[in-house]
């Protein structure tokens, strides 16, 4: 066994040792515990599991990937995904806390007084975690894949169990406790090699501040301006100015992502298990805290990552590597057919450029980036065997968050709060661990059989949180008289809008050949891609959402009353464990 | 009720308050402005970017901490218990 492979075992199977020891100690004894961790989490364990839960395979893996070759328009990910939580602080935790209830479809149930709007709360619910689990279970597959060299499939199944034991053991307690230990992997994971290449490339350990700063070769000239040159030599588009789509895109882009997050229910949950309102609001701060340690990181990440690569390619202006010199990184990612090298004017030299006929990188897949980063800047081998460990985390952590937002939905919402309400306590742990066991085996399948349509998976959960429960969520609590029919109609709406637009762009239910509009940026709608539409979704369920109220009867007096209840902190605290 | 009222109100205040900020930073500063922000420079950093990969995200945890101190003060103001 190789150092690298031995390094990325001790990383790997000691950081699954630290979990299982998590779970066992924190295993979850009644509905409370398992749902909301018996409300006893402080705002800065909360804001830790926040963090990891948050930050997914996707986060950690392909982010810096994506802005390494977007430049300026991957900025959409970095706004985006973190401006959500102001809202949240501000606009729902606080008083979705106060209300003291377990899960999302109770609370949207409980304010509009309906069962109907709790059911379809529950739908869109499950449609959006299920389909963003999926990209969970397939990053866990490839991180095992690429970096203990099993198969793919064997590293879902290990990954499945492990998920299995501390999830299904610990409910929200054992995955809040293994959440904390997890986002300190994945941020040391994260941060250390950043601060080698940042090291390397400007002399400055911080990467937030090397990314402004003067390439270390002596030349005086900032690393982002010699970057701009260098791409745009090879008639790629320059790097810190280069936009998605257009300005308008970019705006609904990070609209989408940022309502998008706070309509995420798997990170609501989250806000159940602190002890107050105080605490709620604190916890977001201290979450989008840790968050950011990771994403004003990552810019940096993306763009030493972009000029690593060019550099490697072309060291001087015209002088292009050989193929057969190529560093061994590079014979690896082959080997996954994750980079591919074509030699089209047979000179046995590496032209990397923006011209597909004169191209020979064929395909330099954007993941790679960040799993690659270290072994491109040349670090020592147990820096890349932490990053191993550090995407397991990210996407362990995700998946067990999504899998109790499911498993709670199912269990308390639908079963306990709709179909057999006279279940006891013990009954109903019992049922949501099974729910939970059934929905792993469920994410497993989908991670061995990915749909066609997992690539469109994570926009179009975004898309549904925004378009349908942050606007529910919003009207709540903004709106005294906002009632049943309107809420219903406009989530109905939201979400009918923008899965209409998705799938006429992209195909029904992401079926090839089946899109009759074409996926053409000319036909989109003024521009904005479907990815982006989550906004426009939003628009139209709160403008339906209105008109419908000014048709019909507005919400009655005793639910202005419990808005009016759930608006101050003081007066009676519902317990989470009271229910 | 009245108290609960003006509490409410203030604490809208607020929102509106940070909310506005929120969105200069972010569509403002990093999206709609960007070209006009580019001209200026912070270090290496053409400003507009800054704001869009590094700023915005520097004023988002700001605003969510001032928002919570506020609050705190707030609440103890209306305290009726």
């Amino acid at each position: 066994m190789d150092e690298l492979k031995f390094y990325t075992y001790i990383a790997v199977f000691g950081t699954f040792g630290l979990y299982f020891a998590i779970a066992i100690w924190a295993r979850a004894g009644t509905t409370s515990e398992f749902y909301a961790a018996g409300g006893g989490i402080t705002p800065l364990q909360n804001g830790m599991a926040i963090g990891a839960d948050w930050m997914s395979a996707a986060s950690f893996i392909s982010m810096a990937g994506l802005i390494a070759f977007l430049g300026y328009g991957g900025s959409v990910f970095l706004m985006g995904w973190t401006g959500g939580y102001v809202l949240l602080a501000m606009c729902l935790a606080p008083y979705m806390r106060k209300h003291g209830k377990f899960t999302v479809p109770e609370f949207v149930g409980d304010r509009f007084y309906s069962r109907t709007a709790r059911i379809v709360t529950i739908i869109c619910l499950i449609v959006a975690s299920v389909t963003y689990i999926i990209g969970q279970m397939k990053g866990v597959g490839v991180a095992f894949s690429r970096f203990l060299e099993v198969e793919y499939d064997t590293g879902l199944y290990i990954g499945m169990g492990v998920v299995f034991f501390y999830a299904v053991l610990g409910g929200m307690k054992g995955i809040t406790y293994t959440q904390i230990a997890q986002y300190v992997v994945l941020i040391t994971a994260y941060t250390i090699p950043a601060v080698f290449i940042s090291f390397q490339l400007t002399g400055n350990p911080i990467p937030q501040l090397g990314l402004g700063s003067t390439l270390a070769d002596g030349s005086g000239v900032y690393l982002l301006d010699r970057l701009d040159l260098v791409v745009t030599d090879l008639g790629f588009k320059e790097y810190t100015v280069s936009k998605m789509g257009g300005t308008l895109n970019m705006f609904a882009y990070t609209l989408s992502l940022m309502i998008g997050t706070a309509g995420l229910p798997h990170v609501i949950m989250r806000f159940f298990t602190v002890p107050s309102v105080k605490a709620a609001r604190a916890s977001a701060g201290y979450a989008l805290v840790f968050i950011a340690l990771l994403y004003t990181v990552a810019p940096a990440v993306g763009a030493m990552a972009r000029y690593n690569l060019m550099n490697t390619i072309e060291p001087t202006a015209g002088q292009n590597l050989d193929y057969e010199q190529r560093p061994q990184w590079f014979k690896d990612w082959e080997k996954t057919g994750l980079l591919e090298f074509s030699d089209k004017n047979g000179d046995g030299k590496i032209q990397y450029t923006a011209d597909a006929t004169t191209n020979e990188m064929v395909k330099v897949d954007r993941d790679i980036m960040v799993l690659a980063n270290p072994s491109i800047a040349n670090l020592p081998n147990w820096v890349i065997a932490l990053v191993a460990a550090g995407g397991l985390a990210a996407a362990l952590s995700t998946a067990a968050g999504l899998l109790l937002a499911i498993s709670s939905s199912i269990s308390h919402d639908l079963l306990k709060g709709i179909l057999t309400p006279d279940m006891t306590e013990k009954t109903e742990l019992l049922t949501g661990r099974i729910v939970m066991s059934v929905s792993i085996l469920f994410a497993g399948y989908l991670g061995l059989n990915p749909p066609g349509f997992a690539a469109g998976t994570v926009a179009l959960a975004f898309g549904l949180a925004a378009s349908s429960i942050f606007p529910a969520l919003m009207m709540g609590i903004f709106s005294r008289s906002m009632n049943d029919k309107g809420a219903i109609a406009g989530m109905c709406a939201g979400l009918g809008v923008t899965m209409l637009y998705v799938f006429q762009h992209k195909g029904i239910m992401f079926i090839p050949g089946t899109s009759f509009l074409g996926d053409m940026p000319a036909d989109w709608f003024f521009g904005i891609s479907p990815n982006a539409f989550g906004a426009v979704g939003a628009i139209v369920n709160f403008s339906v959402a209105f008109i419908v109220l000014k048709m019909t009867q507005p919400a009655p007096q005793e639910i202005r009353d419990l808005v009016d209840n759930f608006r101050s902190p003081h007066g009676e605290i519902a317990e989470s464990h009271n229910h | 009720m009245e108290n609960k009222n003006t509490y409410w109100q203030e604490n809208l205040r607020l929102i509106l308050i940070c909310l506005v900020i929120w969105f200069v930073v972010s569509f403002g500063f990093g999206i709609l402005l960007v070209d006009e922000l580019n001209e200026f420079r912070l270090g290496g950093y053409k400003l507009g970017f800054w704001f869009a990969q590094q700023g915005s995200i520097y004023a988002f945890l700001g605003l969510i901490f001032w928002y919570s101190k506020k609050m705190n003060a707030l609440d103890e103001k209306y305290d009726v218990e």
